[in-house]
C-alpha cells in the first residue's frame, strides 16, 4: 500500500475537520443520520478487509454486528447506564469468539463455497436469535439507557447526548480506517493481498496462508462488532434483521460502490447507498426500484466504484492517469 | 559430503496419469544442477513435486536427512526451499518492494545473507522499479523479482523453472549472471532452461529427462561429449 501524499494528508486532515465541526453547523436530525452513515461506513470498511484485501466475500458479517449489538444490550442493567468500558470488549470479544469458530471452519472452502458457508453461519445466528427466547425473538430488545463512559462520579462520554454520539462514531470510522490502512502497509497486509492474488504462490513462498486469513477475518468480524455495539447505543434496540443476509448485501453493495481498493471507498460507499436510500424515501413510493437500478447503473458504468464515477466525471484526483501513477510510486522509499 | 536433498524412486501422478516413474536424483550444498529435455519429459512436474505442490506423489524426498514428502508448500519453503515458477508469478497488486519484503526471513541457519539492498544491488534494475506495481513490470524485471523473493527467503535450494524463457538475450545474460552470484554464495539450485550453452556454463552437473525418467547425471563436459544423447533427447546436433 502506497503511503499518502502530503496533498492527501491536507485533505484528509480537513475532511476530519469538518466532519467534527458538522454538529455545530446542521441540526440535530443530520447529525444523527451522519452517525448511521459512519456506523455503517465502518461495518463496510470492515467488510472490506475481507472482501478487496483477503478475496474472502463474506455474507455473514451482519452476523457478527448483530451479535455485538444484542452482546451490549443483554449486558447491560435495564435501568441503569451501561459502561461502556464493560460492554465494549465484552461485544467485542464476543464477536470475536464466534468469528474465531466461524473462520477456522469457513476458510478451509474457496470462493462461491465460502459465501454459502459464511452465509450459513450468518443465517444460523439469525435464527438463534429470531427463534430463541434469548434475544426477545422477532420483536428484538431495547436498551433504555445508553453506554457511559464513567470516571468515579464524573461522566466522561454519554452516548445518550447525539452530538457525543457522533464524535464516538467519527473515532470508530477514522481509528478504523488508520487500522487497516496501518494493517496493510505492513508484512502482514502484503501477505493477505499476495494469497488473495495467489494463494500457491504464497504458499509456495512459506505464507501461512489460513492463518493470516483467519487473523483478517477475525479483525474484520471485529471492527463489524464495533460497528454493531455503536448501531444498538444509536437506536437503543435490537432485533434478528440486523443479523440477517440482508444488511450483509447491503454492506458488500457498499464496498462495490465504494471500490474495493481503496480502505475509505466503503465509507462512500455508506453515504451514497444512506444517503440514496433516504433521499428516494422522500420523493418516491416504490423507491426501492429506483433504488435498485441506480445501483445496477453504478455498477455497469463505473465498475471501480465511485473512484471510477469521480474520474470520469473530472472530480478525481489527477493520479488517475496512469504516467502521474508510475511518477508517484518510483518516488516512494 | 552429505547430501542436501535426496530424490529417491519419485512417482507422480495427476489424477490417474503417471507423469514421473522412479526418479533419482541427490544434490549437494551449494551445487548447481540443470535439469534439460524436451517439453513434456516431467522437468516441472518434478519441481512442483519437490515443492509438495503435485497432490499425489510416491517415494523418498529427503531436505537435510528430512522426509518433506507430503509436506505442504508453505512447510517445505520454511525448510529451506525456494521456487521460482514458470510464468513467474509475481504478486501484481503489489509494489517491487512489497514483493519482496514479504518474503523477507532468516535462513534455517538463522542467518539473513539476502536483504532488501543486497537483492536491489544484485538487480539494480528493480531498485530503479522499486515502487512500481507488479504487472507493470517487462518479463525480464518480473523474472528477476521472482529471483529476488527466492533469495530474500534465504534458502538452502532454489528451484528455478525456465529461468530464461521468453526473454531478451540482453535480459537472459542478467540472469545468467544471477546464477553465476548464487552459486558464488553456496546456495544449490535446480534450474530447468533450454539454453544448453548458457546451463553448462554454470552448472555443476547436468541432468537429462525423458518420458518421466532421468536418462543422464553427470557433467557438463560429460554430456556435451555425447552428442547422440543430445540429438536424441534434446534434438540438438
Amino acid at each position: 500500500m502506497q503511503p499518502l501524499s502530503t496533498r492527501t494528508h491536507i485533505a484528509l486532515l480537513a475532511a476530519v475537520v469538518a466532519a467534527a465541526i458538522l454538529p455545530a453547523l446542521v441540526p440535530d436530525y443530520y447529525v444523527q443520520f451522519a452517525a448511521k452513515v459512519l456506523i455503517l461506513g465502518t461495518l463496510a470498511m470492515a467488510l472490506n478487509l475481507a472482501v478487496g484485501f483477503g478475496g474472502l466475500v463474506s455474507l455473514c458479517h451482519a452476523a457478527f454486528f448483530g451479535l455485538a449489538g444484542y452482546a451490549l444490550v443483554l449486558a447491560a442493567p435495564e435501568y441503569d447506564e451501561p459502561s461502556l468500558l464493560l460492554t465494549l470488549p465484552l461485544a467485542v470479544g464476543a464477536t470475536v469468539l464466534v468469528a474465531l469458530v466461524v473462520g477456522v471452519l469457513s476458510l478451509r472452502t474457496r470462493g462461491v463455497y465460502f459465501i454459502m458457508v459464511t452465509l450459513a453461519f450468518g443465517e444460523m445466528l439469525f435464527f438463534l436469535f429470531h427463534d430463541t427466547p434469548i434475544g426477545g425473538g422477532s420483536d428484538g430488545l431495547f436498551l433504555y439507557v445508553k453506554p457511559v463512559l464513567a470516571f468515579g462520579e464524573t461522566i466522561l462520554l454519554d452516548l445518550g447526548n447525539p452530538v457525543t454520539f457522533y464524535l464516538v462514531s467519527l473515532a470508530a470510522a477514522a481509528g478504523t480506517w488508520w487500522l487497516i490502512r496501518h494493517l496493510l502497509s505492513t508484512p502482514f497486509g502484503d501477505a493477505l493481498t499476495a494469497a488473495r492474488d495467489n494463494e500457491r504462490r504464497a504458499l509456495a513462498l512459506g505464507i501461512p496462508v489460513f492463518r493470516v486469513r483467519l487473523i483478517a477475518f477475525v479483525l474484520s468480524a471485529a471492527l463489524a462488532g464495533l460497528a454493531g455495539y455503536l448501531s444498538a447505543a444509536q437506536f437503543g434496540f435490537v432485533a434478528p434483521q440486523m443479523l440477517g443476509w440482508h444488511l450483509s448485501a447491503t454492506a458488500l453493495v457498499m464496498v462495490v460502490l465504494g471500490g474495493t481498493r481503496r480502505v475509505a471507498g466503503p465509507l462512500a460507499g455508506a453515504l451514497v447507498v444512506t444517503g440514496l436510500e433516504e433521499v428516494l424515501k422522500y420523493f418516491i413510493d416504490d423507491w426501492k426500484l429506483v433504488y435498485g437500478l441506480i445501483v445496477i447503473a453504478l455498477v455497469l458504468l463505473a465498475p471501480g466504484g465511485l473512484q471510477d464515477v469521480a474520474r470520469l466525471t473530472g472530480l478525481g484526483r489527477r493520479a488517475g492517469t496512469p504516467a502521474l501513477k508510475l511518477k508517484e510510486a518510483n518516488n516512494v522509499g | 559430503m552429505s547430501m542436501l536433498l535426496t530424490v529417491d524412486r519419485l512417482e507422480s501422478f495427476y489424477g490417474p496419469s503417471q507423469i514421473l516413474h522412479g526418479v533419482s536424483l541427490a544434490v549437494r550444498p551449494g551445487e548447481q544442477v540443470a535439469l534439460i529435455g524436451r517439453n513434456g519429459m516431467g522437468k516441472t512436474t518434478l519441481l512442483r513435486s519437490l515443492m509438495g505442490l503435485v497432490p499425489r506423489v510416491q517415494g523418498t524426498i529427503d531436505l537435510n536427512g528430512s522426509s518433506i514428502r507430503g509436506s505442504k508448500p508453505e512447510a517445505i519453503s520454511l525448510a529451506g526451499v525456494a521456487f521460482v515458477p514458470e510464468g513467474r508469478g509475481v504478486f501484481g497488486s503489489l509494489s517491487v518492494i512489497e514483493n519482496l519484503v514479504m518474503a523477507s526471513r532468516a535462513g534455517r541457519n538463522g542467518k539473513r545473507s539476502w536483504t532488501l539492498d543486497r537483492v536491489l544491488s544484485v538487480f539494480p534494475r528493480l531498485a530503479q522499479r522499486r515502487g512500481n506495481g507488479g504487472h507493470q513490470l517487462s518479463g525480464g524485471e518480473q523474472q528477476m523479482l521472482t529471483i529476488g523473493r527466492a533469495l530474500m527467503t534465504n534458502p538452502e535450494i532454489i528451484l528455478i523453472d525456465e529461468a530464461t524463457e521468453g526473454l531478451a538475450p540482453l535480459v537472459a545474460d542478467e540472469i545468467w549472471k544471477t546464477l553465476a552470484v548464487i552459486r558464488g554464495e553456496g546456495i544449490a539450485t535446480i534450474v530447468v532452461d533450454k539454453d544448453i550453452k548458457n546451463l553448462s556454463k554454470v552448472a555443476d552437473r547436468m541432468v537429462v529427462m525423458s518420458k518421466g525418467g532421468i536418462e543422464f547425471d553427470g557433467t557438463p563436459a560429460d554430456l556435451l561429449a555425447q552428442p547422440e544423447l543430445l540429438e536424441r533427447h534434446l534434438g540438438l546436433h
